[in-house]
């Protein structure tokens, strides 16, 4: 196995990733390039956006109902504290074993691990908004569904948003092991170093980052928006 | 495409099978979800990659604290450094650790320093962002008694300001301990040891394993969650009489 | 305590400027409070009262001219030193929530390198003194109330006996009925310890009521007047303070008047013989305005008033510490009434009927707050801008 990669490496990698290259496990074969580079990184957000998709159908409705009600505080926070121990790389090898390969299997496994940060978030985001706003909504007559999406939500849009930040991070990155459950990713250029040598898994690691970094600011950007400027003030 | 967990098996954990003869405890072991004979036999062999586990763990969680610690104080001393020292950890802290273990090949090589330096990177966030947190919650009247009583400004830090952050930066380092112990699972992919080499390799097809080491995990995680809130405990007997 | 137990605080063209601000906050403020007065600066908001009080232990830094306590600038002196000589009291209280009762008010001693022992017993006093249960010492600041948290934060500016204290809105949080009695167990408490304070405030009836001086102020730290209550009232300087006080055309009402006219205050009486604690209980109640007891005879005529010091006593002894000071009649005329107070400086004066007896307690005060009621201007008077707490 590989040792100590020189700094020249990244080069091959970038070139890796812009046009197929030859590496040291290939036997002069080219691979890699654009094309492939593209189809994996779209395989991998495919993979990243349902995932969050399920995990946000279950986990935002919950979370923003039981902090509403002020209700399951164990529930919604214990989830979120329990949910970051869990180890990913045994949570992918489980499925690959017990329930099976492919898409349909992994993405509500990788959804899982989406769900904590969402309800914890969306709980305290909620539980957290000025009692005396929600009274004042109750008593100029909105319902409650309506206190939730006009005056709960919309407060507590930073911390919700925190909370899908996570959840989107951690399914991307765990998105990097899929291949293991039979479900393609850039994952793939790292994991499969007999088909893709060095060049691939540094060109790997080094678009899963920038993917990361990509979702993570889009979402920040998000974030922005949908923050009302009445709450932008005080953020230190 | 091939079964790509097989392509990637290579060399880490591929002689476990030779090693262990599981076949004689649970005959069609791909069937039990959980083998208690094979468990019950061979529960020692998890000791050695507990202990590396720990040995990835712990010095990255005190490196972690240390910097963040360090640059919090910094940051709050020169307020102008928070917005970048913010951004800069949250750099950080976003890229996937999978990824950032073979950006750093090239600088550190495989094994358990790179797995440290990358596990510490990534709890410069959470610790930092909570001491500062901390520290910017507290009330400023309190330090505006403080230093009108004649502290001076290192003892408004470490009598004042510092014990009453003291919740929120456990917080941070409750959250920074236990994703870091679920994540030093993958350092198994660089070759520095750990719980991951019982979940990862040829026996990906035996639960068994993948089990035990993940609750293994799991239980360290929640070991040190435990211990850290009781240090909480202790440290701030102020807030359970407010409570009472 | 030690000889010296309070010193006077001067200031010479005093003034502080912030960068950036087109003008001083305050402007060469020049104003000697002499040792043991309770000075209060009172003003709009935004007038530079704060800044002014802050310089004194140099929270706020002098940009030109001086603050001189006892003879010695605070310039010359290094500030956490300075200040913990300097007792510090603001509207927030501040109160370290992490330390128990006991070490918050044994913070400043400790901070002198006081032996243990001592600061504990510092704090047992203090707590006496400031009618806090010593088991409450070791409680942490949450577990108590608003107006208790106040007292402990009194207690904790007076722990290291301060030649100085300085008290920014130290009431101004505290509900209306607290405040009260807050005010009063603070002028009971001076009137012991004889500190010299610089009391912040904006609003003008506790001014009146805490000042032996007050120093009305307005934008850029300009003092207006700077006089005891009643004169303030009654030679009010220039339409600024005749506007802050309320006193302008309503003060000529008070020619019309008569003391019989106004309500007064109920003394709480005390009767010779009597336990004090009895005493002590009544002075306890929220309803009572007046500090201090007055000592009356058999007849419910005024003999004096009692002290802290006579309160000390197990039964109310039959010579009084303070003398009785002005006596007014029902029937004086209102205006005739404040010129004695003000003749006499002192804040208020029992009242009598014509056969001797008690019927009340006069305050500069009561005349304050009817100066400033609706029913004292006359509708050509623009209502004046009375900020409250």
């Amino acid at each position: 196995m590989i040792g100590h990669l020189p700094l020249a490496s990244f080069t091959g990698a970038i070139e890796f990733i812009f046009s197929p290259q030859e590496s040291n496990v290939t036997g002069g074969k080219k691979v890699g390039g654009f094309d492939k580079s593209m189809e994996l990184l779209i395989k991998h957000l495919e993979v990243t956006v349902l995932a969050l998709a399920i995990a946000l159908v279950i986990a935002l409705p919950l979370g923003l109902y039981l902090g509403h009600r002020g209700k399951g505080e164990q529930l919604a926070v214990g989830l979120g504290n329990a949910g970051r121990a869990i180890p990913e790389l045994a949570v992918i090898a489980l499925v690959a074993v017990l329930i099976g390969v492919g898409l349909p299997n992994v993405a509500p496994v990788l959804a899982i691990l989406g769900i904590p940060p969402i309800l914890n978030n969306a709980y305290v985001g909620v539980s957290q908004v000025d009692r005396a706003a929600v009274d004042a909504a109750r008593g100029i007559g909105m319902s409650e569904t309506a206190i939730i999406r006009k005056v709960e939500l919309p407060i507590a849009i930073p911390t919700v948003m925190g909370g899908i930040r996570s959840a989107a991070i951690a399914i991307l990155a765990t998105a990097t092991i899929a291949p293991l459950a039979g479900v393609e990713s850039l994952g793939d250029f790292i994991l499969n170093r007999n088909v893709y040598g060095e060049n691939g898994l540094l060109a790997g690691a080094i678009l899963v980052a920038l993917l990361a970094l990509a979702i993570e600011g889009s979402l920040a950007l998000l974030q922005r928006r949908l923050t009302s400027d009445g709450l932008k003030v005080k953020t230190a | 495409m091939g079964n790509p967990f097989v392509l990637a098996a290579g060399e880490v954990g591929g002689d476990f099978f030779k090693e262990r003869d599981v076949g004689d405890l649970c005959q069609a072991q791909t069937q039990h979800v959980f083998c208690f004979d094979w468990a019950r036999e061979n529960i020692d062999r998890f000791e050695a990659p507990t202990v590396q586990h720990l040995e990835i763990v712990i010095p990255a969680l005190v490196i972690g604290f240390v910097v963040a610690f360090a640059l919090a104080l910094l940051a709050h001393r020169t307020r102008w450094l928070q917005p970048p020292l913010l951004a800069a950890t949250g750099i950080l802290y976003t890229i996937p650790s999978i990824a950032f273990f073979f950006l750093l090949l090239p600088l550190t090589g495989l094994g358990r320093d790179t797995a440290i330096i990358v596990l510490s990177a990534y709890t410069l966030q959470i610790i930092y962002r909570n001491t500062i947190l901390g520290l910017n919650n507290v009330p400023a009247a309190v330090k505006d008694a403080a230093r009108g009583m004649g502290l001076t400004p290192r003892q408004i830090l470490w009598k004042v300001e510092l014990p009453l952050a003291i919740p929120e930066i456990i917080a941070g380092l409750r959250v920074a301990v236990v994703s870091t112990i679920a994540i030093a699972t993958l350092a198994v992919l660089i070759s520095a040891g750990g719980l991951g080499t019982e979940m990862y390799g040829s026996n990906l097809t035996f639960p068994t394993s993948i089990i035990i080491a993940g609750a293994i995990v799991m239980l360290m995680a929640l070991a040190f969650d435990a211990i850290l809130l009781l240090v909480q405990r202790l440290t701030t007997p102020w807030r359970r009489a407010a409570r009472a | 305590m030690s000889e010296q137990t309070a010193s006077s605080v001067r200031y010479e063209e005093a003034t502080k400027r912030y960068p950036g601000a087109s003008s001083p906050a305050v402007d060469e403020l020049t104003l000697e409070v002499p040792a043991g007065e309770i000075c209060v600066l009172v003003g709009p908001s935004g007038c530079g009262k704060t800044t002014a009080m802050r310089m004194v232990n140099r929270t706020v830094e002098i940009s030109a001219g001086d603050v001189l306590v006892g003879d010695r600038s605070v310039r010359d002196r290094e500030p956490a030193q300075l200040r913990r000589e300097i007792g510090y009291v603001i509207q927030q209280i501040g109160l370290f929530p992490h330390r128990t009762i006991s070490e918050n008010i044994g913070a400043v001693p400790q901070l002198l390198g006081w032996k243990k022992e001592r600061i504990r017993r510092r704090s047992g006093e203090l707590l006496e003194l400031i009618g806090l249960d010593p088991e409450l010492g070791d409680r942490y600041p949450s577990q108590l109330s608003g107006g208790q948290q106040q007292r402990v934060g009194v207690a904790r500016a007076l722990a290291a006996d301060p030649l100085v204290m300085l008290m920014d809105e130290p009431f101004g949080a505290i509900d209306p009925i607290n405040r009260e009695r807050l005010q009063n167990e603070f002028l009971r408490l001076q009137a012991e310890i004889r500190k010299t304070v610089l009391f912040v405030t904006h609003d003008i009836d506790e001014a009146i009521k805490m000042g032996d001086r007050i120093a009305v102020m307005r934008e850029g730290g300009r003092v207006e007047q700077y006089a005891t209550p009643a004169e303030l009232l009654m030679a009010p300087a220039n339409e600024f303070v005749e506007d802050f006080v309320g006193a302008d055309r309503a003060l000529k009402r008070l020619a019309l008047m008569r003391v019989a006219d106004i309500d007064l205050w109920e003394a709480p009486l005390a009767f010779v013989g009597q336990a004090t604690g009895e005493v002590r209980a009544k002075l306890d109640s929220p309803a009572v305005e007046v500090p201090f007891p007055l000592l009356v005879d058999g007849e419910r005529r005024p003999l004096g008033w009692l002290s802290e010091r006579d309160l000390a006593a197990d039964v109310v002894p039959g010579r009084p510490d303070s003398p009785l000071g002005p006596v007014l009649e029902l029937d004086d005329v209102m205006r005739d009434a404040l010129a004695d107070l003000l003749q006499h400086e002192t804040q208020y004066a029992p009242v009598i009927d014509r056969g001797g007896r008690i019927a009340g307690v006069l305050s500069v005060e009561i005349i304050s707050e009817f100066l400033g009621s609706p029913e004292a201007k006359s509708d050509e008077h623009p209502a004046v801008e009375r900020p409250h707490g």
